[in-house]
């Protein structure tokens, strides 16, 4: 090896050989702050810009469809005489006449359908419902779904053997004609209960919702419960939840503590793309006549009702469709986003 | 020509990462010949096995060489195509992965893996090189070759399976053998075994071995030369004899401390070393160890120590030993003075 | 393995007389008949059609007449196409939309696996992008958006394929089409995540460190690995497709199963319901059967016990 001759060209003092402090020693160490799985979480989603912008256009569409139709000058049912099939921005003969007289008109901002009715409103309205939809069913697919899957592994054994068989049937059964043959089945007693005093909210909620609601919670907690099931069943024999047991942890603190916080990451992401799977799900019935009851509309019944017309007053099918498929691509997005940001295993 | 089959000449490599640019390599300098055996120790994140992987041009994908030399049995190795280092792996040099259970593709038959890495590198037909994959088993201790040919992976223990990724890496007769932590993930039982064997093949067929490691007694048992890295750099490099019974960083010393030794009396305990190792996305100013270092001086949190050289082989980074360089220099020079 | 098969036969039996009888009972616990719409038909011509079909009897012994009638292969007769027998209109309109379905599924397949492949190797790429945003969208929008889009622009205003019908070529396009959009890009995105995941692997590093060549290590090391999650979705997506969209049907007037299947439930043509419903659960057990032995096959791990 060669001699180093930087030694003589430094200016080294004797001081710089004294011993340093412990200060100066600490003063070196730039630690990384040490963040905690959710702050580190919510920093990578914060930070994606894709999942962001999802975010706002949920957000905006929520907006839209919930609290503008509060205070907009039309009503989804109300029908204009002689207003059939206006183009966008087109004002019936009465309005122009109202207008040539000095008064002020809201536009159609969409035109209106063949009945009359003011579209934009109706899309509002249709994606309201979508959206209503997609959040309650979720929410009732999520608590079915995990709770299913909870016991279904918890016990194991033959009630595990048994209870993933009546999932496999479920899963084997065509959904069309169970959800065909549910709502015909639940329509009369959903209308007796109607009557019936303190449920009268039955009525106001619209049985085709509920019914749809009940369709949702009888078939499509499947996937989930599937889901909920094996992430349980890893989770069990994970060395963590050995060590905790052979601490002595209670088993209540080890559901709390160990299988439901390394659950939960996966059962968000789970819950968000389940949302637009419901609300494309609902399009659908909603597509094949099956969906809400006239006059309220959905995007998918929209959609539906423009698709003989559609020659003539394309932008009526356009609309509910570029609206619905905006809604389902960004919850798509954010969830996509959620699961690049909490997924442990993709943390680097 | 060199006169070594491997010569590494400040290489200089980084990772450039979303969070910033991590120096994984930095003025790294190792030589080796034929035959020889060279550990190099350091703890997980020190660059030891980055610098392992850059000779087989395996840098995984932000890695960036950003300078120095590469020479390998006649090749330069950075300035040769994809195309051309892929003729080289598998044949001149092969390597062993830490991890058996996982370094084996699991579709796959041990015989199809074996014979993967023969028929690419050599012109036999598929029959000799079942016959020479055959071979491979046997002589890396492997009974019932012809059975086991058929198996797939996951139907051997993992002290068979490491067994098996000697056999395919020795498959085409390399020059040299790169381990990277061989029996980290075995069983202390087999780990012997295993390392046994390295040296039994090592003595037969006389090709040249890098072992990457951070048990000091891995290194103690086999090598000849020994590499102390940290931070990206080597801290001190010299022969076992050296390395072990000369230290002259406070990290290898402190390395050296911390082995459980069988003398060791009852009031004695063994001597960890404090801290922990250095943040590479920010590196100190100075000596990488300085914070975490016992003697540690002002100059050492300032500016990086120079080479201070013991003999032929034997090198350090350490202002120590610098100090009593310039107690003396100084000394002559106020002598000189008066 | 014989053991395996015979389990699982004796399994499938089991989930199809399930599916079956779940069917029948809720079929006929909701309210109204196939003869009830027909306001035509007097009241003793409906007793007369009911008694023909025997639907005058007592549930339970109407259920264990068609069990045992289907034991025999016998689905009988259609309540609402008089003449024709189940058999024979499952065997009239199958074919048509697995053609369908089937050209669909092998576009999906063709399209969504080297597609899904190149966006991993591309990974943060231009391509990669390009790629997950059509993949993403693809997967948002609805069947009937596609059809109805399809149909305005191909065939209403280009006037380029014929949108109803399905004579020719030509008409193939558009159905197709809109039957391998969703998955397409649902292939696309689960070959991505999949072959991430494997090129990740150390048993990638070492087909490298073996000097296996590019193209080599993810013909032979990655693909195999990484289809498996394919395997899985294709396996009972095909079943589906197969038997006909119903949507995808009704706007392009394909006469197929999937169209038939929805009229026989709006007209409680409870015959062909049973026997549709039998006909696609069994075809879906099939192929979840065919996956499981395909996955043995491509993953030598897997135990069929």
């Amino acid at each position: 090896m060669k001699q180093n001759p930087l030694s003589f060209q430094l200016n080294l003092k004797p001081e710089d050989f004294l011993p340093a402090t412990e200060e100066e020693k600490q003063s070196q160490i730039i630690m990384r702050e040490s963040v905690g799985f959710w702050k580190d979480g919510m920093r990578r989603l914060v930070k994606n810009k894709v999942a962001m912008a999802s975010l706002v256009i949920i957000i905006f569409v929520m907006f839209i469809s919930f609290i503008v139709p509060m205070f907009y000058p039309y009503n989804y049912k109300e029908q204009f005489k002689g207003a059939n099939h206006l183009a966008p921005m087109e004002y019936s003969a009465e309005e122009q006449a109202r207008i040539d007289a000095g008064e002020k008109v809201f536009p159609h901002i969409f035109g209106t359908d063949k009945m009359g009715r003011d579209y934009a409103i109706r899309v509002m309205m249709g994606s309201r419902i979508s959206l209503i939809v997609g959040l309650v069913a979720t929410a009732i697919i999520l608590v079915i779904g995990s709770i299913y899957g909870s016991v279904a592994a918890f016990f194991g054994g033959w009630v595990d053997l048994i209870m993933m068989r009546i999932v496999d049937i479920i899963y084997t059964i065509p959904d069309i004609l169970l959800i065909v043959l549910l709502s015909f089945a639940l329509k009369a007693p959903l209308e007796n209960l109607k009557s019936v005093p303190g449920f009268s909210w039955v009525g106001v909620v619209g049985e085709n919702l509920i019914s749809i609601f009940i369709v949702f919670a009888l078939l499509y907690w499947v996937g989930m419960a599937r889901m909920v099931r094996s992430q349980i069943l890893t989770l069990k024999e994970s060395e963590y939840v050995t060590a905790a047991r052979a601490l002595g942890v209670k088993n209540g603190k080890i559901i709390r503590k160990h299988l439901l916080t390394n659950c939960i990451g996966t059962l968000i992401v789970t819950t968000t793309l389940q949302i637009p799977s419901s609300i494309f799900t609902e399009s659908f019935l909603s597509f094949l006549g099956m969906g809400v009851a006239v006059p309220l509309p959905s995007l998918g019944s929209l959609a539906s009702d423009a698709l003989n017309g559609i020659n003539t007053y394309p932008y009526l099918l356009f609309i509910p469709a570029a609206l619905i498929s905006l809604i389902i691509l960004s919850f798509n997005l954010f969830g996509d986003g959620l699961r690049d940001a909490f997924d442990p295993k993709l943390k680097h | 020509m060199s006169d070594y089959l491997v010569d590494i000449k400040n290489e200089r490599l980084s990772f450039f990462t979303p969070a910033g640019e991590v120096k994984a390599l930095n003025d790294v300098s190792i030589h080796l010949k034929q035959g020889e055996v060279l550990g190099i120790v350091g703890e997980s994140g020190s660059g030891k096995s980055v610098t392992a992987y850059s000779l087989m041009g395996l840098t995984a994908h932000p890695g960036k060489l950003l300078g120095g030399s590469l020479y390998f049995n006649g090749h330069q190795i950075e300035q040769l195509s994809e195309k051309e280092m892929r003729k080289i792996r598998g044949n001149e040099v092969s390597i062993i992965f830490q991890d058996p259970m996982t370094s084996l593709n699991p579709v796959y038959t041990i015989g199809n893996q074996i014979m993967e890495a023969i028929l690419l590198h050599t012109n036999k037909t598929r029959a000799q090189a079942k016959e020479r994959a055959k071979e491979l088993l046997e002589l890396v201790g492997i009974n019932e070759p012809e059975k086991r040919l058929k198996q797939h992976p996951h139907e051997l223990s993992g002290g068979m399976r490491q067994r098996v990724m000697i056999a395919i890496a020795l498959a085409c007769e390399p020059k040299l053998l790169i381990a990277d932590e061989p029996t980290t993930a075995l069983d202390v039982t087999i780990q012997a075994q295993i390392l046994e064997l390295m040296v039994e093949l090592k003595n037969k067929l006389g090709m040249a071995i890098i072992m990457i490691t951070h048990d000091l007694g891995v290194v103690a048992s086999m090598c000849e030369r020994i590499a102390v890295m940290y931070a990206g750099r080597i801290v001190e490099y010299g022969t076992a004899e050296d390395i072990f019974y000369h230290p002259k960083h406070q990290y290898t010393k402190g390395l050296i401390r911390s082995i459980p030794r069988l003398d060791t009396k009852d009031h004695e305990r063994l001597v960890p070393i404090e801290g922990t190792p250095v943040d590479m996305l920010n590196p100190p100013k100075g000596c990488p160890f300085a914070p975490r270092c016992e003697e540690c001086m002002k100059i050492c949190l300032r500016q990086m120590p120079p080479v201070t050289n013991f003999g032929e082989v034997h090198y350090t980074q350490c202002w120590l030993n610098q100090k009593e360089e310039f107690e003396t220099s100084s000394h002559e020079k106020g002598a000189a003075d008066e | 393995m014989l053991k395996y098969v015979a389990k699982r036969i004796l399994l499938a039996i089991v989930t199809i007389w399930a599916v079956g009888t779940l069917t029948f009972f809720l079929m006929n616990m909701v309210p109204g008949g196939p003869f009830l719409s027909e306001k035509a038909i007097s009241p003793q011509a409906t007793a007369a059609l009911e008694a023909k079909y025997g639907l005058d009897k007592p549930l339970l012994q109407r259920y264990f007449t068609y069990i045992t009638d289907a034991l025999k292969g016998d689905f009988g007769d259609s309540l609402k196409q008089r003449g024709r027998t189940v058999m024979s209109i499952i065997k009239m309109k199958f074919p048509v939309s697995a053609r369908v379905g089937g050209i669909s599924v092998l576009v999906a397949l063709c399209l969504g696996i080297p597609l899904g492949c190149i966006a991993a190797l591309k990974r943060g790429k231009f391509l990669d992008s390009l790629i997950s945003v059509v993949s993403t969208c693809g997967i948002a929008v609805p069947s009937f958006v596609v059809c109805t889009l399809l149909m305005y622009t191909l065939g209403v205003n280009l006037k380029l394929l014929p949108t109803m019908g399905l004579t020719s070529w030509k008409h193939y396009i558009m159905p197709v089409i809109a039957l391998s959009f969703y998955p397409t890009a649902y292939i696309m995105r689960l070959m991505r995540s999949s072959m991430l995941d494997v090129l990740g692997q150390d048993y990638m590093r070492t087909a490298k460190a073996k000097g296996v060549a590019g193209f080599w290590i993810l013909f032979k090391h990655a693909m195999r690995n990484a289809i498996l999650p394919v395997v899985t979705y294709v396996g009972p997506m095909l079943a589906y497709t197969v038997t006909g969209s119903f949507v995808v049907e009704k706007i392009f007037v394909i006469p197929g199963l999937g169209g038939e299947f929805i009229g026989a439930i709006g007209g409680r043509d409870y015959t062909l319901i049973m026997g549709t419903t039998i006909f696609l659960a069994t075809l879906i057990i099939i192929m979840n059967v065919v996956v499981d032995i395909v996955y043995k096959l491509v993953d030598p791990r897997i135990n069929l016990k």
